[in-house]
């Protein structure tokens, strides 16, 4: 079997990619007890004096929960900091469209949670694909986070006593989901937009909006800052620091289809990975199971219905093929709640790779329901019989709303009509355990990194990922890692490596505006998309990601062959901006099918056919595959670097929900 | 499927001095967005090797507030409460005529087209629009007890998404809807409450710097936002400024 496993995978190697054994990645995870790493790491960390905080430089991409919260806390500290973000303002990155919540261990429930139980539920939740001690920190510092916010502002909901109130959120037993209405991740932005925004007031954040990072600079193999681009404008500015951090959250957006804003990319991290910085797990996406169906070719995204409906709300499928009547003529009897009857202990608040599957297996085998036959009914009208209707207005109110909005169907009345969509990236920059790429002075943190969610992340643990990677994390690890620079100067933006990358940045916008062929950027990152969902989404195959490589192959030399873009690269051109992202997502989407071939087992969200139980649950190979996979770039045939993970404290078991 | 024709503000950049062009797009299905429908309008001009119009938009789930028009006079369009985004072309008539122009005011030049540059509003926050508390100061959070109409009441106030239609559609292009959301939000909670005073003023004041009309209490804002914050808040910031 082993012999038999090595084989195919060699035989792989010479067609897609390579392996680098003797590359040596540091994760720097702290010696001592699990409990303890992060405090001994807090105890050992270099410090920077006060007085001499202001010599630093710090650019930092991205002002997302990640972005904003680091910033902040970093410009308190007393360090010089510029932020860049791609839309008008710092307060609009994709945090802001966050609705279910947060969670933390705060035990307030007094329902059996723990910081040990939260880290499990997390490392569980991934199926055993993150590292230990990145996840126990995780848990370690979600406490304090919930005091920040509400610090700042936050108006988590409460109880009528004045108590912080909590709901129960997918794939754990407790209920430690902090949320404010559905607009969780609006609220918790602002909080951290609005420290940011105080940092400016104090003149200790320089804010770059409208400004798109279009590559790192790298000197003596050090980051050294970036070359941007005003989106206004047109003009290209080159950026010095000691240290970039990239905040620049998921790529999600490349299914085309998907609950991300427009305009969210992987350019930040995809032109890092080009100068160096290895990514890890690209491929890991999570498919999130509520969204609104797809209702025609014209359709530009995805919205999401948060998970929390699944709380209240029963999902089923008709029990006859090619249903026609009304959901609400359908009798009990005939109706299946595929996930109450597979995962009786968690039912509809099964993990969401695992309901996301039941609902495809459950449309693919025809009893999809809705215009296009692409939807699962998600059904209120038992919450409501025992509840009572305001009392689900009071919960899902702005939901029911926007659901009416879009669909002009009244969920009240009627069962919701949802389906799956790509939602986060798992994957990202490899980071070691103080947030560093393995290219000194490139930090990465939020959705941007690969750390804490393994091959599948649990609903309302990302905008906490987010939020304590920038406030509790990086404001110890960043520096430690600028007391080592002793004093250095801020690196100067004259030198050859910024003319460099100035100089092939602005290559590569012109060469994109000469091709001047038939179809526009949409169309192409459409047919990506729809390569991708198909062949390395929910399921995965051999056969199909080889074909999908292919396709993508020759879709990118079509890409270059007949684009078409209007307008000059020195003025504000919003295909231009997209045509840059499209082409990194071209290249980002062959490495996703290169690393989704490369793992021969299931885990979490990636779901390789040719590995399942008899149930149809993934199957894990431990034996094999218990590691990260990073990736250094090359165009052609990337380089596999193998991160071990060694599970000291748990033993990793079959992951079990039913 | 309908039809439609559109009579859209072009404006190359901030010196241009614009003017209307006007557009069909047909094949349009009542389940299209409204900007799922100019992005085919974009699609056919790009093809047709002419400028696609410029537009803001981001989350297309009406929580960023990147995205706002006025459509046929109205910010956002027809409905109440619902962003450019969220609109869908079921509630337009076939064959209508549909006029698309920027949110106009002083303090929010036109960049391109239907682009308008609101930078102003982040100015107002950098004033003062927080709770000074640095990363690492907050007590435990059940400490302080808020009863939950207490943060009901900010939220209503603290859902506020920037998009600007407050001050699009005030003929004094004032943006008190905005501020007062800021001020009210952060002052119905015990924590914003020593600030009070400092934020009151610095804001207002900010709001009068930085270009924007008066507020002579006509209530149109009210009208067109999408997030539907009350001008009851404008009362508050009104009777705190004149604490201070
Ligand atoms: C619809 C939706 C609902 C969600 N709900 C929940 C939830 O309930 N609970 C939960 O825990 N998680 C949820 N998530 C996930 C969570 O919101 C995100 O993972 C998290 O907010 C990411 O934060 P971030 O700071 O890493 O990135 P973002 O908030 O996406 O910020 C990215 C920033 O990077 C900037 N940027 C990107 N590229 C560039 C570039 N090239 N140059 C300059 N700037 C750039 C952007 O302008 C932006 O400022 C949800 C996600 C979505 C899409
Ligand atoms: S695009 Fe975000 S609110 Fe409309």
């Amino acid at each position: 079997m082993n012999s038999l496993l090595s084989i195919t995978l060699t035989e792989m190697n010479t067609a897609s990619f390579s392996i680098d054994a003797n590359y040596h990645l540091d994760a720097k995870v702290p010696p001592g007890p699990l409990e303890q790493k992060w405090q001994h790491f807090k105890s050992n960390s270099r410090l920077v004096s006060p007085a001499n905080r202001k010599k630093y430089h710090i650019i930092v991409v991205g002002t997302g929960l990640a972005g904003a919260s680091a910033a902040a806390s970093l410009a308190e500290q007393g360090y010089n900091v510029s932020t860049f973000c791609f839309q008008d303002s710092p307060r609009r990155a994709h945090s802001v469209a966050a609705q279910g919540g947060v969670n933390a261990m705060k035990n307030y429930q007094n329902d059996g949670d723990s910081v040990f139980r939260m880290f499990y539920d997390t490392l569980k939740g991934g199926d055993f694909r993150a590292r230990e001690a990145n996840v126990y920190r995780l848990a370690e510092c979600s406490a304090h986070l919930i005091d920040q916010a509400v610090a700042q502002g936050v108006p988590f909901a409460r109880e009528y006593s004045g108590y912080l109130a909590n709901r129960s959120f997918g794939g754990v037993q407790v209920s430690r989901t902090f949320y404010a209405r559905g607009q969780t991740g609006q609220q918790l932005l602002l909080g951290a937009y609005q420290a940011m925004m105080r940092q400016v007031g104090l003149g200790k954040i320089k804010s770059y909006s409208r400004h798109e990072m279009l590559d790192l600079v790298v000197e003596d193999g050090m980051a050294k800052g970036i070359i941007a681009r005003n989106l206004d404008t047109g003009e290209l500015g080159r950026y010095a620091a000691h240290a970039v951090v990239l905040a620049t959250g998921g790529f999600g957006k490349i299914y085309y289809l998907s609950t991300l804003a427009m305009g969210c990319n992987g350019t930040a991290i995809w032109r890092a990975h080009k100068r160096g910085a290895l990514t890890a797990c690209p491929s890991w996406t999570q498919i999130h199971p509520t969204c609104l169906p797809q209702s025609g070719s014209h359709q530009s995204k995805l919205t999401l219905m948060s998970e929390s409906l699944r709380n209240d709300g029963r999902i089923w499928v008709p029990k006859r093929k090619n249903e026609s009547r009304a959901p609400i003529d359908i009798p009990e009897e005939e109706r299946d709640y595929y996930l109450e009857r597979r995962y009786p202990a968690f039912g509809n608040l099964a993990p969401r790779d695992i309901s996301s599957r039941a609902a495809k297996e459950r449309i693919d085998a025809g009893y999809g329901v809705g215009k296009m036959k692409n939807a699962v009914y998600l059904d209120f009208k038992d919450a409501i019989h025992a509840q009572g209707k305001e009392t689900i207005r009071k919960k899902y109110g702005n939901l029911f709303d926007m659901y009416h909005k879009i669909t002009a169907v009244d969920a009240y009345q009627s069962p919701m009509l949802i389906s799956p969509a790509a939602h986060f990236s798992m994957g990202g920059l490899w980071v070691d355990y103080e947030l560093g790429t393995n290219i000194p002075g490139l930090f990465a943190i939020g959705e941007a990194n690969f750390s804490d969610h393994g091959a599948n992340r649990l609903g309302a643990n990302s905008l906490l990922q987010a939020c304590v990677d920038g406030y509790y994390i990086l404001p110890y690890t960043l520096p430690h890692y600028l007391a080592a620079l002793s004093g250095e100067p801020v690196p100067s933006s004259r030198s050859e490596a910024f003319g460099i990358a100035e100089h092939e940045v602005n290559n590569s916008l012109q060469q994109l505006l000469t091709i001047q062929g038939t179809r526009t950027v949409d169309d192409f990152h459409r047919e990506l998309g729809k390569i991708l969902y198909d062949k390395c989404g929910l399921i995965r195959s051999e056969n199909g990601l080889k074909e999908a490589i292919k396709e993508i192959d020759e879709l990118m030399g079509e890409f270059y062959q007949n684009l078409k873009i209007p307008g000059r690269h020195d003025e504000m051109n919003d295909e231009l901006e997209k045509a840059g992202r499209v082409a990194d997502y071209l290249e980002i989407g062959k490495e996703m099918c290169i690393d989704a071939l490369s793992r021969n087992e299931s885990c979490g969200a990636h779901f390789r056919e040719e590995h399942q139980t008899p149930e149809g649950e993934a199957l894990r190979n431990d034996k094999e595959f218990q590691y990260t996979s990073c990736w250094k770039y090359d165009k052609q045939k990337p380089m596999l670097v193998k991160e071990p993970l060694q599970f000291e404290v748990v033993t990793p078991t079959e992951r079990n929900y039913k | 499927m309908m039809r439609f024709n559109l009579k859209i503000w072009r404006q190359q950049n901030p010196k241009d001095k614009g003017h209307f062009e006007t557009y069909t797009v047909d094949e349009v299905t009542p389940d299209m967005s409204f900007l799922e429908m100019l992005d085919k309008l974009n699609e056919a001009l790009i093809i047709e090797g002419k400028s696609p119009v410029a537009f803001d938009h981001d989350c297309r789930e009406g929580i960023c507030g990147q995205c706002g028009v006025m459509i046929n006079g109205r910010a956002h369009g027809p409905l109440n409460q619902t962003s450019t985004c969220q609109l869908h072309m079921r509630s337009f008539i076939d064959g209508q005529e549909i006029t698309i122009e920027p949110f106009r005011a002083r303090a929010f030049p036109v960049k391109k087209d239907l682009k308008v540059d609101r930078s102003a509003f982040d100015q107002i926050i950098a004033k003062g629009g927080y709770i000074s508390v640095n990363t690492g100061q907050a007590p435990e959070a059940n400490h302080t007890l808020i009863p939950s109409e207490q943060v009901e009441e900010a939220f209503d106030a603290a859902s506020c998404i920037g998009c600007g239609a407050c001050v699009a559609s005030c003929k004094n292009a004032s943006a008190a809807l905005f501020t007062a959301a800021k001020i009210s939000h952060l002052h119905k909670l015990p924590q914003g409450q020593p600030e009070g005073p400092f934020r009151v003023k610095q804001l207002v004041k900010a709001m009068d710097d930085l270009g924007f009309g008066a507020c002579s209490n006509t209530g149109a804002c009210e009208v067109e936002c999408p997030q539907g914050i009350s001008i009851s808040h404008i009362a508050l910031m009104n009777r705190l400024y004149f604490k201070t």
